[in-house]
């Protein structure tokens, strides 16, 4: 039924326009970035369009999570230009980022194990709250309805993404794919215009996977997000890209349209092996 | 005298002049405009609508379908979970005439065509998304559909089919029509008459096609005001909607009664957060099938399985006081001083606590209907202090034909006929009944209406029962499925597979003996109840199919097989159909597999013809047997499930004539 949806939702989006992408939003240009003396990305060209799903692919070790912390700001390229928003980026840190509008998820899930979901969520709105600590201590007027009204967007999340009967469970209680989901509910609690997901589909079941699959489609389509998401599982990406990279050893192979890439010579090599 | 129960048809509903639905509503938006009407938890807080607001809504949606085109007589398909603005679209579909369809929303796109067809419709309001998908894949067969009008927007950006439109347009447009034509609603309101048809419901096709039963404003509000009279239930009550909307029940309890008594309905978040909505509303009066009330024990009983020796020793001991008095207490019976003071206790300390966890704390009345219940289960219930009863009813008699009254429970009674209704039985011990609850006609099927009732008038139930010395009714059977065997003794195997399900290991259960020297069982285990059981054993398996063949978890049930033969061999009248041979399913009886009807009912005849080498495995002595079954899963594809499936005997009783089980 899932499948269903998404092919209705796809197959829908491209006969009225659905989303239109826009402009070029994210340059990245000649990237490269070294540990000492191991070259992580090695002069890495691609960028990211408004609206767009954008997947970065590759095997283990590709350098995949290195280029999302670029992205993010997490690490600094020795070589190469970032332009966002037509700006070149100067050195940044990731908070930096989450001001800029990226939010992101992890590929190791990076919640509050003990706190409920919608405590969890509530702290993705953490950029936006304006009161301070004391303020929020004695919890009164301005305050009292700012909070509400965060709450009010946590739970049109928590609709969002179907998880209402588990609003008030400790998401260390949670099954796995249910906290994954519970992550994506937290950046998107930040009201992103850009989304970096790191393997959202690691290690889920075919209908966890489905069911991502459809909440990312919907992301992308009721709020407008740009998406950029790295994932191993090739199927997966291959439904819901707009366009691909893909990387090797650092280096970019490949880049464009699903179908273009799954043709490509290089990726069928990287991802196969050679046959001899 | 002569064998006939009740009052009769006495004049019923309250005053004349409010005969139909969409003038009781009207009255209660005059009478008791401020009071909440309905409730619906929306982005995690409850959301009020009074009786104003839902009569605006009715109007906006009804004079929208005008707008539409829709016409008098007109049928009006509903699917979808308990959603207000569904339950607003019922009343708009009566205030003009119409006549409201409702559809289980679980139903796949093809079962969905038959009714579709059937009923003509043109119309249809669903819920969401994934109704409008269904919708629009069966459209093609479903010529007439001109209008697929969905509540909820989510996801529906990119429909462009012609057919669809959004719920708040239709009520926007219907608000222009009202200003325009400011009378027009009541105008179509008082065309209304209290014999015209209110609501069509299919029935779940046990046998054969489903009929569409034709009930009128006066059936229900007849059965929903002998109900109001008979529980003494008034404006104040607040009840929860969570079981389907096309099931009669839910018709009688969150419609006809909210209706006629001017209640709360609520209407819980999604499906999966029913129990949590239950607690946090806490009903005055609830219904629900016994499967709820038995899977609300079972949590409470695994949970206390793994609860702290001290609280395991403290919930044992005041269940035990409560085993001996609570219900007597609750039927105010005379019970001891000492008695009622542990009772009291046992109330501070687990009865309490346990009803507020459950969201049983406010009942003042609880209702269950719809299967036997297990009188363990029932007196567990009563016993905390919960005044659970049992009904009796049919979809063609509005469910309304027994009910308990206070004080005078019996575990294994439906009680006495209900305020308007005449109970009589046949020669051949089928219940017949007469009323106003009657249905007017099966849609388009006068040959069935004929047949199901007779020149004097009565319905005839198809059940079996008897009356007992207290004018209780008590139910046997279904009068078609009680058969004899070639000795010539009694076969009556829903209340034989009855008494295998109130055990909590066992989920399903078909028997198997008409015609035969003995009866042989199919057991269905229940994965939660035995996988439990085998976790605190350490035993590993990987699934229902395997833990199902496991030979401990045989025992378990051979265990289970032989208390209910021994309990048969108490009855001079079941005491010859003992269960001699059984076998586990390997795989669980499905709705999806036509196996049960979506109320969960066994649909016996196709099983018995889908599984005819299994039945023969059984009567002719073999050990074990080799079957592959096609299965389909929740998301549409299907597959193949195989195994070896082990038979085995049971012990059975010499039938001990003349005495009777306490």
């Amino acid at each position: 039924m899932m499948m269903n949806d998404i092919a209705a939702a796809q197959a829908a989006a491209s006969a009225t326009g659905g989303r239109r992408i826009g402009d070029v939003i994210l340059d990245l240009q000649n990237i490269s970035l070294r540990f000492g003396g191991v070259k992580a990305l090695t002069d890495i060209s691609f960028n990211v369009r408004e609206h767009e799903i954008r997947s970065i692919i590759g095997p283990n070790g590709a350098g995949k999570s290195s280029m999302l912390n670029v992205i993010n700001g997490v690490y600094h390229p020795q070589e190469g230009r970032i332009l966002f928003h037509g700006q070149e980026r100067k050195k940044m840190e990731p908070h930096m980022a989450a001001t800029q509008g990226i939010a992101r998820t992890f590929q190791n899930i990076a919640l509050f194990k003990g706190m409920s979901v919608l405590d969890n969520i509530m702290t993705g709105r953490n950029l936006k709250m304006k009161s301070n600590l004391l303020q929020m201590a004695l919890y009164w007027g301005a305050v009292q309805k700012e909070e509400i009204a965060h709450r009010e967007k946590v739970e049109e999340i928590i609709d969002f993404l179907e998880i209402q009967s588990v609003r008030k469970t400790p998401v260390g209680q949670l099954p796995y794919g249910l906290q994954k989901r519970v992550e994506l509910g937290r950046a998107l609690a930040a009201e992103p215009t850009m989304l970096l997901l790191d393997e959202p589909m690691a290690g889920m079941n075919v209908e966890e996977k489905q069911d991502m699959c459809r909440f990312i489609l919907d992301v992308n389509d009721q709020f407008g997000t740009t998406i950029v998401l790295i994932e191993h599982d090739m199927g997966v990406v291959m439904d819901i890209s707009d366009r691909v990279v893909v990387l090797d050893y650092g280096k970019k192979i490949g880049d464009g349209a699903p179908d273009e890439v799954r043709n490509n010579e290089e990726v069928i090599r990287a991802y196969l092996g050679t046959s001899h | 005298m002569s064998d006939t129960h009740g009052q009769g048809a006495a004049k019923a509903g309250p005053e004349s002049t409010l005969d139909t639905f969409p003038r009781l509503l009207m009255h209660h938006a005059r009478v008791r405009p401020q009071r909440p009407a309905m409730r619906e938890k929306e982005y995690g807080i409850w959301q009020t609508y009074t009786w104003a607001q839902v009569a605006e809504n009715v109007r906006a949606i009804a004079c929208g379908l005008a707008q539409l085109g829709f016409r008098r007589g007109d049928r009006l398909a509903i699917v979808g979970d308990n959603r207000p603005r569904l339950y607003w679209s019922v009343a708009a579909c009566q205030c003009l005439g119409g006549i409201p369809v409702m559809m289980y929303q679980d139903a796949v796109a093809q079962e969905m065509v038959y009714v579709l067809q059937d009923a003509e419709i043109r119309f249809a309001v669903v819920e969401d998304q994934e109704q409008v998908d269904k919708m629009l894949e069966i459209a093609g067969e479903a010529p007439l559909l001109e209008h697929v009008i969905y509540d909820d927007p989510r996801g529906m950006r990119h429909y462009a089919d012609a057919l669809l439109m959004g719920l708040d347009e239709l009520q926007e447009m219907g608000r222009i029509h009202d200003r325009n034509q400011p009378d027009f609603l009541e105008r179509e309101i008082a065309k209304g008459a209290g014999d015209d048809i209110s609501v069509m419901l299919y029935t779940s096709g046990t046998t054969g096609k489903p009929k569409g039963v034709c009930q009128t404003h006066g059936a229900f509000i007849a059965a929903a005001t002998g109900a109001m009279q008979f529980d003494k239930l008034t404006e104040q009550e607040d009840i929860l909607s969570y079981l389907p909307m096309a099931w009669v029940g839910d018709h009688l309890f969150s419609f006809a009664q909210a209706m006629v008594a001017g209640f709360t309905i609520n209407c819980p978040e999604s499906a999966e957060t029913v129990m949590i909505d239950l607690r946090e509303i806490g009903p005055t009066y609830y219904f629900a099938p016994p499967r709820v009330f038995e899977n609300l024990l079972t949590q409470v009983m695994i949970r206390m399985e793994d609860a702290s020796p001290l609280k395991r020793k403290l919930f044992q001991h005041f269940m035990e006081v409560a085993r001996r008095c609570g219900a007597d207490i609750l039927d105010g019976k005379a019970v001891s001083g000492g008695d009622r003071l542990q009772y009291w206790l046992g109330n501070l300390l687990v009865y309490g606590p346990l009803k507020n966890v459950l969201g049983m704390s406010r009942i003042r009345v609880a209702y269950t209907a719809g299967a036997a219940i297990g009188p363990d289960l029932f007196r567990f219930y009563r016993s905390i202090g919960i005044n659970l009863k049992q009904l009796y009813g049919q979809t063609e008699t509005c469910a309304y034909v027994c009910l308990q009254p206070d004080g005078e429970i019996k575990l294994d009674s439906v009680g006495k006929p209900a305020p308007f209704v005449e109970v009589k039985l046949a020669d051949n011990g089928e219940i017949l009944v007469k009323g106003p609850m009657l249905l007017k006609a099966y849609y388009k099927r006068p040959d069935a209406t004929a047949e199901s009732i007779n020149a004097e008038g009565y319905f005839m139930t198809g059940d079996a029962g008897f009356f007992d010395e207290d004018g209780h009714l008590k139910i046997i059977d279904r009068a078609k499925d009680v058969g004899k065997m070639s000795d010539g003794s009694m076969f009556a195997p829903n209340y034989i597979e009855n008494k295998l399900k109130f055990f909590q290991h066992i989920k399903e259960a078909v028997t198997f003996g008409a015609g035969r020297d003995f009866v042989t069982a199919f057991i269905n285990i229940d994965l939660e109840a035995v996988g439990n059981w085998a976790e605190r054993r350490g035993m590993p398996y990987s699934g229902y199919t395997d833990l199902a063949s496991q030979p401990a978890v045989y025992e378990l049930i051979r265990d289970c097989v032989e208390k209910v033969n021994a309990d048969l061999a108490t009855d001079p009248k079941m005491g010859g159909s003992q269960i001699r041979r059984f076998l586990i399913l390997h795989k669980e009886l499905d709705a999806d597999d036509g196996e049960l009807t979506r109320t969960r009912k066994v649909r016996r005849n196709f099983i018995a013809e889908k599984y005819a080498v299994l039945i023969e495995a059984l009567f002719e002595g073999r050990n074990s047997q080799y079957i592959e079954t096609q299965v389909s899963y929740e998301d549409g594809r299907s597959g193949k499930v195989a195994a070896d499936l082990r038979i085995e005997e049971a012990k059975t009783f010499a039938p001990q004539a003349g005495r009777r089980a306490a």
